[in-house]
């Protein structure tokens, strides 16, 4: 099967460029990244769905083969997808503006915490090693 | 036998509603329900056990393609058990009906807690499919769990309920892992076949050693027996039922189900014996140093449990028969003693033996009952528990004299047996001290209050307990009759044992005599065996064990977390992109078997706006800027628009330009309010990782693509798609055929997606469920300005006449070309998704020219609703082809003439279509509403909270909620 080198290569531009991105900490870095790297992605659907033909509806002119739908099909999904990903996105990063007055992803706090008490060789905060208090069927208040 | 598990668990579900219509009555009437199948067990009788017993059986399939079935069997062992299940069962339920206060708040919970336990611990010892078994073994688990942890409120409890769920709960899984290598071993999961085959070997000695594991930790013996005192914080029906009679019953139960084929096993024997005497002397030791009479029970019954392992799973004819009647003696005195409890606790309001005192004037007839259960327990004739012990005794005598089939040598007969006369002893002490404990007169001693008067139905359920203790030791021969069912299962001895109360002076009754004897000594004594057994503390203890292992497990948690889950985003993306280079990368390395057909371009136009993409892309990476950063990204969206275009795929390249073109208009509405640099970060080596990340994964990916491209061998599957498409889609789009009729399930999926991304990002903004936000600022509208209705609520240097003539002029064409995409699709170029996008479009060219109100006014719906109206009609014309008796998704075509169209063809996925042009809308208005109005807003109450004297635009700003 034929292979486009054009569209590799581009393909491969926007996946490093999409990639450098995401692993960025500002949420709109991330949301270029996220689109750049979608592009590449559906690139890639083109790349291997083989050649480039005619549209594929039926009765159109033209000589040759039509090219192929079902890639087509999928990558039209993933279109309208990252529509509403960046939506989502966007709203994410107004939301954390809003709060925080920036829109970087800090690291998580919980998990902070857990790597203290890991450090300092505790046990979590839920562990119950005690054995202390008396058993009683009745209500703690009676 | 299904019916009757089933009419408890019925009874189970209809308990708290029957609690509420008559509180604690209500006991009275869920204990038909046992009572009401031990009748049908007693009726079976005959049948069951005896000389010529035969089981019942009754299977029904469950999950045929599993061979799992619900079998159910009752043979003589099953019937001792279900007789005893049901019958205590009644009696608990009747004595519950007193125990709590009228008024209990709790009960609702308990009663169907309870009633459903004893369903679960019927269908237990009736079932015949060993995983059937397996099920009702971890309810019963799960029940006791609720009931120990009946009283929530105090963290001992919990800690105790958590205990014993986590303890049998380990037991149970090695268990089932046992029965699975068992089942597969044997090609059966009937119960009866496994036993009938007798396999052996390994696998076997393994699985078997595994189930043990599982019934030693369910009848609660070394090292698993702490969990049973703690479950002492159950009310005490429950200690009485579960921690006597019934659950803990369960191991003893399997092991002497599995006895007859599986006492040979090499570990059984000595494992059983060997824990089972240990934990009769440790359980009879820690019984002495109790104060809460209830605890020192519990104790007792961790040793009698000891005992009772060591004789069922001693596998000769004379101990299936000691093991049945020690079974069922146990069961009788244990759940009376615990009643006892009961009620000198509700009485007294103390079980503490030093609280205790001159209860024995008070209560003479609890007493009595006392002392019937008591000497029961402690073996002293005539009672039951006497007849039992003796024939223990004998049946251990045999073997250390004749080894009696069992194999083992004289020696380790004999130390068992000395083993099981010491722990009779102490026994006999623990009687002692249970009943001195409640009812004898101490000095110093005194009540917490004057007892109350017992009521009689309160005392009955004990009382007849007792009672039968002491008739059923006379009845020594159809009791040996009755078990003859079970014992023949296993070879005849040289010396056949016999239930009675008198054999003739032989070697058990001196054993009893000495074990009598000596439990009054330590009795009279134990004063100074408590001074003893303190100086003993430091022994090594189970329980302490446990929480070591526990505080292991959860230390283990916390560091794995700590090492991996660093909580750094860039981190675990970074991760996951390297494994994708890595790995699939390495494959491609190794596997590589050269390109295929490579060409520069298909097309020159590709090479130029390939470049230009690139330029855009990479520029975008290193911009500082927000917003230049978004319009090179759009650059390269449009970039790939042309692309599709070019590769021959117009839909594409439509849905594509009008995505990227509100995805643009988003990101400036978002970046209104968002700082124009991104935030200043100096080159750190950080970056250069970032950079290299990419690479690495732009090579790979690369790479991929290249292999991809040149493996392909076959034909796509595609090939016969545009047939199909006009044939059974009815349309000559190939691609809007495949996503409405083809794969209509992958655009399903989508529109679920869209609609929790509409949600997600309303709720983001809005932060309530709400999202119209539809306040209308009625002076601006009541006088709509010439162009648009709205247009006066913006201020007039953010107005722009030319923009709202244009807007008024193009909305309403947009939105009409918008469903001729919609109609249109099938055929050509457009469909569902292009078709909401430009009505999308035509939204916000309102909302740009005449603000938020403008919105309101030109889509006066909720977002939601127009979200959830696009997916019901899409989910509706997706079954509707099940009414005609087509295939869910199925098109059908209807043609004909009308008047004024002329040739009219209807395909019936128009209507899918329409779905998803109603969605998409939706997503589009939600998006607008939120990221559009929403923000504005936000910025106006901002606006405002900053300067109160100032005057918002037009309308008065609502603020966020």
């Amino acid at each position: 099967m034929t292979t486009n080198l054009t569209l590799v290569i581009l393909m491969a531009v926007l996946v490093a460029c999409g990639v450098t991105l995401l692993l960025e900490r500002s949420l709109t870095r991330i949301l270029v990244g996220v689109l750049l790297l979608s592009n590449g992605v559906n690139l890639f659907f083109l790349v291997a769905s083989g050649p480039a033909g005619n549209a594929p509806v039926l009765g159109s002119v033209g000589p040759g083969p039509m090219s192929d739908p079902l890639p087509q099909a999928m990558v039209l999904t993933a279109i309208v997808i990252t529509l509403g990903v960046s939506a989502f996105l966007l709203a994410m990063a107004y939301r954390s503006w809003q709060l925080g007055g920036d829109d970087e992803v800090q690291d998580d706090v919980e998990d902070a915490l857990i790597t203290r008490l890991a450090e300092r060789d505790e046990t979590s905060s839920t562990f119950d090693g005690g054995s202390d208090g008396e058993l009683d069927e009745e209500g703690a208040d009676t | 036998m299904l019916l009757l598990v089933a009419i408890h668990l019925v009874a189970a579900a209809v308990a708290p509603a029957l609690t509420r219509l008559m509180d604690r009555r209500a006991f009275l009437v869920l204990a038909l329900v046992p009572a009401g199948s031990l009748a049908w067990i007693l009726a079976q009788t005959s049948t069951v056990t005896g000389p010529d017993a035969r089981a019942v059986e009754q299977v029904t399939p469950w999950v045929p393609a599993l061979d799992l079935e619900l079998a159910f069997s009752l043979g003589t062992l099953s019937w001792f058990l279900a007789v005893l299940v049901t019958g205590v069962g009644a009696l608990v339920l009747v004595y519950c009906a007193w125990y709590f206060r009228p008024g209990d708040p709790e009960i609702w919970r308990f009663s169907a807690v309870l009633t459903g336990f004893a369903g679960s611990m019927l269908g237990l010892v009736l079932s015949e499919d060993f995983l059937l078994l397996f099920v009702f073994w971890e309810l019963t688990t799960v029940f006791s769990y609720l009931l120990v942890g009946h009283n929530p409120e105090r963290k001992a409890n919990r800690r105790a309920a958590m205990n014993a769920l986590i303890v049998t709960t380990f037991g149970g899984l090695a268990m089932l892992v046992g029965i699975i290598v068992l089942g597969q071993r044997v090609g059966t999961y009937r119960i009866a076949d496994i036993v009938a085959a007798e396999p052996s070997g390994a696998a076997v000695t393994a699985a078997i050693a595994l189930i043990l594991v599982g019934a030693v930790s369910k009848s609660a013996l070394v090292p698993f027996h702490f969990w049973l005192p703690g479950a002492m914080a159950a009310p005490t029906p429950v200690s009485a039922y579960l921690h006597a009679a019934a659950m803990v019953k369960a191991g003893i139960f399997l092991v002497a189900l599995l006895a007859p084929a599986f006492a040979d096993t090499p570990l059984w024997r000595p494992s059983l014996l060997v824990l089972g005497v240990l934990t009769m002397l440790v359980g009879g030791l820690r019984a002495l140093r109790q104060h809460d009479v209830k605890l020192l029970l519990a104790y007792g019954t961790v040793s009698q449990l000891g005992f009772l392992m060591a004789i069922v799973g001693l596998g000769t004819r004379n101990a299936a028969l000691a093991g049945v009647a020690m079974i069922c003696a146990h069961a009788l005195f244990k759940a009376a003693l615990f009643m006892v409890v009961g009620i000198v606790d509700r009485s007294c309001g103390t079980r503490d033996l030093r609280q205790l005192t001159g209860l024995a004037r008070r209560m003479p007839v609890l007493l009595v009952v006392t002392v019937l259960a008591a000497a029961s327990m402690a073996g002293i004739p005539p009672l039951t528990g006497f007849v039992a012990k003796e024939t223990v005794f004998a049946a251990f005598e045999e073997v250390a004299r004749t080894g009696d089939g069992t194999g083992l040598p004289s020696w380790a007969g004999w130390l068992v047996l000395a083993g099981l006369v010491v722990g009779s002893l102490l026994t006999v002490a623990y009687s002692l001290r249970f009943v001195w404990g409640v009812f004898a007169d101490k000095d110093g001693a005194e009540l917490p209050r004057e007892p109350d008067a017992i009521p009689a139905g309160f005392l009955a359920p004990a009382a007849v307990l007792a009672v039968l203790s002491l008739v059923v030791g006379f009845l020594g021969r159809p009791w040996t009759t009755l078990v003859e069912g079970y014992s023949t299962a296993f070879p005849a001895g040289e010396h056949e044992e016999y239930l009675a109360l008198w054999h003739g002076f032989e070697l058990p009754l001196l054993l009893s005599a000495v074990a009598v004897a000596g439990g009054v000594v330590l009795h009279l004594q134990r004063y100074r065996t408590e001074v003893l057994q303190a100086q003993f503390t430091r022994l090594p203890d189970a329980e302490r064990g446990y929480q070591w292992g526990m505080r292991g497990v959860d230390r283990l948690a916390v560091e794995v977390t700590g090492a991996t889950q660093r909580g750094s985003l860039p981190l675990y993306l970074g991760t996951i992109v390297l494994a994708l280079v890595l790995v699939p990368g390495f494959a491609l390395v190794r596997q590589f078997d050269g390109l295929g057909d490579v060409v520069a371009w298909q097309h020159p136009a590709q090479a130029v706006v390939a470049v230009i993409m690139a330029v855009a892309a990479i520029a975008a990476v290193r911009s500082r800027k927000r917003l230049k950063a978004v319009i090179l990204v759009g650059v390269a969206g449009y970039g790939m628009a042309v692309m599709f275009v070019l590769h021959g795929a117009p839909d594409l390249g439509l849905t594509q330009v009008l995505v990227e073109t509100v995805t643009l208009v988003i990101f400036l509405l978002v970046l209104r309010r968002l700082p124009a640099y991104f935030s200043d970060r100096p080159l750190t080596i950080a970056r250069w990782w970032r950079v290299a990340i990419g690479v690495a994964a732009g090579v790979a990916v690369g790479g991929f693509a290249l292999a991809a491209s040149g493996a392909r061998t076959l034909p796509p599957v595609s090939e016969a798609f545009a047939r199909e498409a006009y044939d059974f889609g009815g349309g000559e789009n190939v691609v809007n055929v495949t996503l409405v009729d083809i794969r209509a399930w992958d655009t399903m999926g989508e529109l679920s997606v869209l609609v929790v991304a509409a949600t997600g990002v309303a709720s983001l903004i809005f932060l309530i469920t709400g999202r119209t936000g539809r306040v209308r600022p009625d002076e601006a509208i009541d006088h709509p300005s010439r162009w648009l209705r709205a247009g006066r609520t913006l201020s007039e240097e953010r107005r722009s006449v030319v923009f709202e003539i244009v807007t008024r002029l193009v909305f309403h064409m947009i939105m009409v070309f918008s469903l001729f995409l919609v109609f249109s699709g099938h055929n050509e170029p457009g469909g569902g998704f292009a078709g909401g996008l430009i009505a999308g479009l035509a939204l916000m060219v309102r909302y740009l020219a005449g603000g938020r109100h403008e919105l309101d006014e030109a889509a006066p719906v909720d977002a939601g609703h127009l979200l959830g109206l696009g997916l019901v009609i899409a989910t509706l014309s997706a079954l509707a082809p099940l009414a005609f008796g087509g295939e869910v998704l199925q098109s059908a075509v209807v043609d004909g003439t009308l008047p004024v169209l002329g040739y009219v063809k209807l395909v019936t996925s128009l209507f899918f279509d329409f779905g998803v042009y109603l969605v998409v809308v939706g997503l589009m208005l939600d998006v607008l509403r939120s990221l559009g109005g929403g923000i504005d807003r936000g910025a106006e109450a901002e606006a405002e909270d900053d300067d109160p004297s100032s005057v918002p635009d037009a309308a008065p700003a609502e603020g966020i909620s």
